[in-house]
């Protein structure tokens, strides 16, 4: 398992590489989820709420 | 492609294939993520630094492949002012700068133990780099100017001109002498990278653009209803 993470001595780039992929695209989407559900909130409230 | 320019048919269609695509973009992240740490082999050279490779080929096959999405749509929204052409533009912008940013950090974090830095002004660092920008500069624009046909058409210039960008860095590690290696899979003479690395990587690649899409659609509905907000606000007199 140790052997697994340290990555022959490159664990740093690789887990690093890795994070931060992750954390920029899930960030991305986390946001964009945001801003749907926001604006989504607003319209019906200014609708009535018969919209999707 | 008039069949969706209504907002209600598109918002329908696209809340129906969106958690389709989520799933299939998830299963094949998943697979390739799998692939890439326990199933893909470690480089003779590299040693296990190429799974970098993993997350980086995909990152920037997406940088390229989301600009050419934004500048048909730009040329669709241009051209035959489809509206929601320039509502997808608008909404692939910012998921084009993240893979290009992903690209850049994890290039420059297998640039570190491979060629010995994080970083050089060579062509396909720079042109890559260049893209980035471009893809900032696209969206301070749209935010720039309030008014969405207007925005749409000078992002939509600004967009097309720098198409340019995109042989640029496809070209520049056979133009110049650079640190970066030539292609290795999209060759005309076929791929020169092993089938037990190159399949995990298509893998991943494939799952990119799924979630691509599945963003995309999402940031489309949300960029159409506010439209729709914007309409409301005004209709109600509130400015």
């Amino acid at each position: 398992m140790a052997e697994f993470f340290a990555m022959g001595g490159y664990g740093f780039y690789v887990w690093t590489s890795y994070g931060l992929a992750a954390a920029v695209i899930l960030g991305l989407i986390g946001l964009s989820a945001r801003a749907l559900a926001r604006v989504r909130a607003e319209v019906k409230a200014l609708e009535g709420g018969d919209n999707p | 492609m008039w069949h969706y320019a209504n907002p209600k048919t598109f918002l329908d269609t696209a809340s129906r294939f969106e958690p389709w695509l989520w799933g299939l973009a998830s299963f094949l992240i998943a697979g390739g993520l799998y692939a890439a740490f326990f199933l893909a082999p470690i480089d003779y050279q590299q040693k296990d630094s190429v799974r970098i490779m993993y997350v980086h080929v995909p990152s920037a096959w997406m940088s390229m492949f989301i600009y050419g999405v934004m500048a048909v749509a730009s040329i669709v929204g241009f051209a035959f002012k489809h509206p929601l052409a320039d509502v997808a533009a608008k909404a692939a912008a910012p998921i084009g700068a993240a893979f290009t940013f992903v690209c850049l950090v994890t290039g420059s974090l297998w640039g570190r133990p491979m060629w010995g830095t994080y970083w050089e002004w060579d062509a396909r660092i720079t042109s890559v780099f260049v893209l980035f920008l471009l893809y900032l500069g696209y969206i301070a624009l749209w935010r720039a100017i309030e008014d969405p046909t207007r925005a749409a058409k000078a992002a939509a210039i600004l967009c097309l001109v720098g198409v340019i960008n995109i042989p640029i860095i496809r070209f520049s590690v056979d133009w110049w002498n650079t640190l970066h290696q030539p292609a290795s899979v999209f060759r005309l003479d076929g791929p020169t990278i092993h089938p037990s690395m190159l399949w995990p990587l298509l893998v991943m690649g494939l799952g990119f653009t799924v979630l691509s899409f599945a963003l995309l659609l999402l940031r489309m509905r949300t960029e159409v209803l506010e439209r729709r907000l914007r309409a409301l606000r005004l209709r109600a007199g509130g400015g």
